[in-house]
């Protein structure tokens, strides 16, 4: 298998964990919440996961349960910063580091331990592709944050629920004087991010790395919030960003395996690197920014 | 005949100021309605209390002889009510259609297509397509009305829908109303603009301090009579103004160009003026066509490049360059039109907020805060300016929007200044106030000081000002002298139809 074969098949598999919390993300900033806890929501749902699958569960529910597990973590934050209108920053990094204690203290037991992931599914025809074809056999995970790449897509484009967490980012009072619920509207989008980060956190330690280490997530929640800032808030972007993080990842890899003269501590931050300078690029663009940028992000509201 | 809405009764307390007492009021079908009364009257909250956003204490509603209570905007939708409100509540990163579809159910297409139809036939033509940070102040309320108007109400609240338009925008808008009226929509007419009640309105409800005092036709009574049962006396007279020959150039602007990065902002083209000793000059225009940033780039809040610092000259000096403490040393004051966070520190005392700007006038000893220096020219500010104040120890964020404007008006014009630089002056501020401020200003130019006057209120810069420039999408008139210009001239400028004809 060459190195681009090796990036292509695993690129996508490798951008999941990022791709999923990213897109709750996503929904949650443009509904102008700011959630900094996804670290912690996401290692707490994932060691939930591992527990389930290793108790023999099976996936559907570790995903189902590592799901509601990141909802109700959410949702402590949610009541915090929309019933109390404690500040988001603060409450977003407490939640975080609530959720990273919890993981280490219910993955305790597990330490070291080791299941079996999920198995690839290919397209038929388009996985026999030269080259590219790797790019077509993937999980089911895979495929399912896919279709909900293309539903939250199609949500913001062409739905009115797109329409009315849009609206209530921009402006919540002029939402509220045209009768938009925005306080239940937000804590749905939380609910939702968090569900979403759940997942990932479930996809990483279940799938991506079967096997159990404390501080697995290692950093991918604060990715995952870059992305959508550097992404501008647009779903594709989002997504392009999330692969592009994947395949650099990969390439650190082939790298290093391919004996390249640099030291492994700057092959390994290469990917950060490379990925904040190319969505940075993107993010140039002040006109664009400012219209796609949540005006009322981070700001509680009050009727 | 039954009334459409009929209330009985109604009160509505925050904590311990009454915003509205025992109001009775009675709108009839095909009928526009005004709500008369000044800025503190309780207009607004009776609104809210009809729209549903609150709920009144006490007293009861009736909708077509049918008791109600709204207890949300949705309901009162339902019912049949729409409101265009002062602020919109439109969103600017949406289109127009967008924007409508949040309420009114339909396709896409299907929207559009009404939106065209209805604009057609009520003269309220706008691009459903079109972008809402992109259009004039006008069109957007166009888009209000027509999104409340797809809801087929019965009755339709504007609150003070001619403040943000020109002369012959309001003639188009009354036009409008009066074909909605005839095909039976009812209107309620939130206004504190006697002339226009006159010419549009068949009922009059008039507030003071929360209550009703008086319900009248308006169109049998003069506006003097309007305006006695609105403020509880007669009009008071503006401060006339002395004939002298103005004297040296304290202010000149040549060719200010600016360009805005906010790409929402207005950018600044070719601003040419000046403002000499003993004159008043005032510059016109709606709101959003530069004014913000002429202001910040006079008062020195935004610097220009070193290069440019000839193209704004302070007594003959180039002052470009120089930031806002720079300038006010040499006896520039300047009074923003935000008050809390750019006018005064909220949090702060009032005598605080003095020390802010009269530092140097011997408040300060020996690097030290002289603090019974400042409580007495605060107090003196508190008593000139009639300010309504525990004392200079209060904090300005807990005075009211008029009394808090009053205050730094005190402040600006007690460092007596040679070039005073106001914006939005009587913004908010009742009617004895807002005389009270305009006397101060005619008297100060009568002493032969400089003003300059930013102001949405046509009426008011044509009371006080010498001459006047009108800003249009970011460029300036030539100087209009009064009182020879016609309000409607000024209009013509306001909407740049004048531009346009002098281009051709």
């Amino acid at each position: 298998m060459s190195a681009a074969e090796f990036i292509l098949s695993g690129m996508l598999a490798a951008a999941t964990p990022f791709l999923l919390a990213a897109l709750g993300e996503l929904v949650v900033e443009r509904s102008g919440v700011l959630n900094l806890g996804l670290e912690g929501i996401m290692a707490f749902a994932a060691a939930i996961a591992f527990i389930v699958v290793y108790q023999g569960g099976g996936h559907m529910l570790a995903f189902g349960v590592a799901a509601i597990a990141g909802a109700a973590l959410a949702m402590v934050f949610g009541v915090l910063v929309l019933t109390f209108r404690a500040n988001q920053v603060a409450a977003g990094l407490a939640i975080g580091i609530l959720g990273l204690g919890l993981s280490s203290l219910v993955g305790k037991p597990y330490e070291s331990l080791t299941i079996t992931g999920l198995p690839k599914l290919a397209l038929p025809g388009l996985s026999s592709l030269p080259v590219v074809g790797g790019l077509f056999v993937q999980d089911a995970a895979v495929w399912l944050s896919l279709i909900a790449t293309a539903a939250i897509w199609y949500m913001f484009r062409a739905t009115k629920l797109g329409l009315t967490i849009r609206a209530v980012g921009e402006n919540p009072h002029a939402a509220h004087a045209i009768g938009t619920p925005v306080i239940a509207l937000r804590a749905a989008a939380i609910a939702f991010g968090g569900a979403m980060s759940g997942v990932a956190g479930a996809y990483a330690s279940t799938v991506y790395t079967p096997l159990w280490a404390d501080g697995m997530i290692a950093g991918r929640g604060w990715i995952a919030l870059a992305l959508v800032v550097f992404g501008t808030w647009m779903t594709g972007r989002v997504f392009f960003g999330a692969c592009l993080f994947g395949a650099l990842s990969l390439a650190e890899l082939t790298a290093q395996a391919a004996g390249v003269g640099l030291p492994s501590q700057l092959l390994a931050s290469l990917p950060y690197l490379v990925t904040i300078l190319i969505l940075g690029i993107i993010s140039s663009d002040r006109r664009r920014m400012r219209l796609n940028a949540v005006a009322s992000l981070g700001e509680p509201f009050e009727t | 005949m039954v009334p459409l809405l009929s209330l009985a009764g109604v009160s509505k307390r925050y904590g311990t100021v009454a915003a509205n007492t025992a109001i009775d009021l009675n709108v009839m079908p095909n009928s526009i309605h005004a709500i008369l009364g000044e800025n503190g009257a309780g207009k607004s909250t009776l609104m809210k209390l009809i729209y549903g956003v609150e709920v009144p204490d006490e007293g009861t509603m009736e909708w077509q002889g049918r008791s109600v209570r709204p207890g949300s905007p949705a309901e009162a939708r339902s019912l049949g009510v729409g409101m265009v409100f002062q602020h919109f509540s439109l969103f600017e990163t949406l289109t127009v259609a967008e924007n409508i579809s949040l309420i009114v159910p339909g396709k896409k297409a299907a929207l559009a297509a009404r939106i065209r139809d209805l604009g057609r036939e009520f003269g309220l033509e706008v691009d459903p397509g079109a972008m809402v940070h992109s259009l004039s102040v006008g069109e957007r309320q166009r888009v209000e009305i027509l999104r409340c108007l797809m809801l087929e109400p019965k009755l339709l609240i504007l609150d003070e829908p001619t403040s943000v338009l020109a002369p012959q925008s309001v003639e188009r808008l009354f036009e409008t109303l009066r074909r909605l009226r005839d095909r039976g929509v009812s209107i309620l007419f939130i206004s504190h603009k006697l002339e226009e009640i006159r010419a549009l309105c068949d009922r009059a409800t008039i507030l003071r301090a929360s209550r009703v005092t008086g319900e009248v036709d308006p169109r049998a009574h003069s506006a003097a009579d309007l305006a006695a049962l609105m403020i509880g006396r007669a009009m008071p007279a503006p401060l006339p103004a002395e004939a002298r020959t103005p004297g040296e150039r304290l202010l000149e602007v040549s060719g200010l160009d600016w360009t805005n990065d906010d790409p929402f902002g207005v950018s600044l083209s070719g601003i040419t003026m000046e403002v000499r000793a003993g004159e008043i000059v005032g510059i016109a225009g709606i709101s959003g066509n530069g004014q913000q940033e002429l202001a910040a780039l006079i008062s020195g809040e935004r610097r220009l490049p070193d290069l440019s610092r000839d193209v704004i000259r302070m007594g003959g000096r180039p002052f470009g360059h120089l930031g806002a403490a720079a300038r006010r040393k040499t006896g520039f004051a300047f009074v923003p039109e935000e008050r809390l966070g750019r006018g005064a520190v909220p949090e702060m005392s009032l005598a605080d907020n003095t020390l802010l700007t009269a530092h140097s006038r011997g408040l300060i000893r020996r690097g030290l805060i002289d603090r019974r220096a400042e409580a007495a020219r605060t107090e003196r500010t508190i008593r000139d300016f009639d300010v309504r104040t525990s004392g200079p120890q209060a904090e300005a964020g807990a005075l009211s929007g008029g009394n808090l404007q009053k205050f730094i008006m005190g402040r600006e014009i007690l460092l007596d200044p040679d070039l005073l630089f106001v914006a939005q002056p009587t913004w908010g501020v009742d009617i004895g106030a807002a005389t009270a401020i305009r006397h101060r200003l005619v008297a100060m130019r009568n002493a032969g000081k400089a003003i300059l006057v930013i102001s949405e209120e046509l009426e008011e810069l044509f009371e006080i000002c010498d001459r006047l420039h009108v800003l249009h999408h970011g460029h300036l008139s030539p100087s209009l002298p009064l009182p020879q210009t016609t309000a409607g001239e000024v209009g013509e400028w306001m909407i740049g139809a004048k531009e346009a004809v002098d281009a051709l």
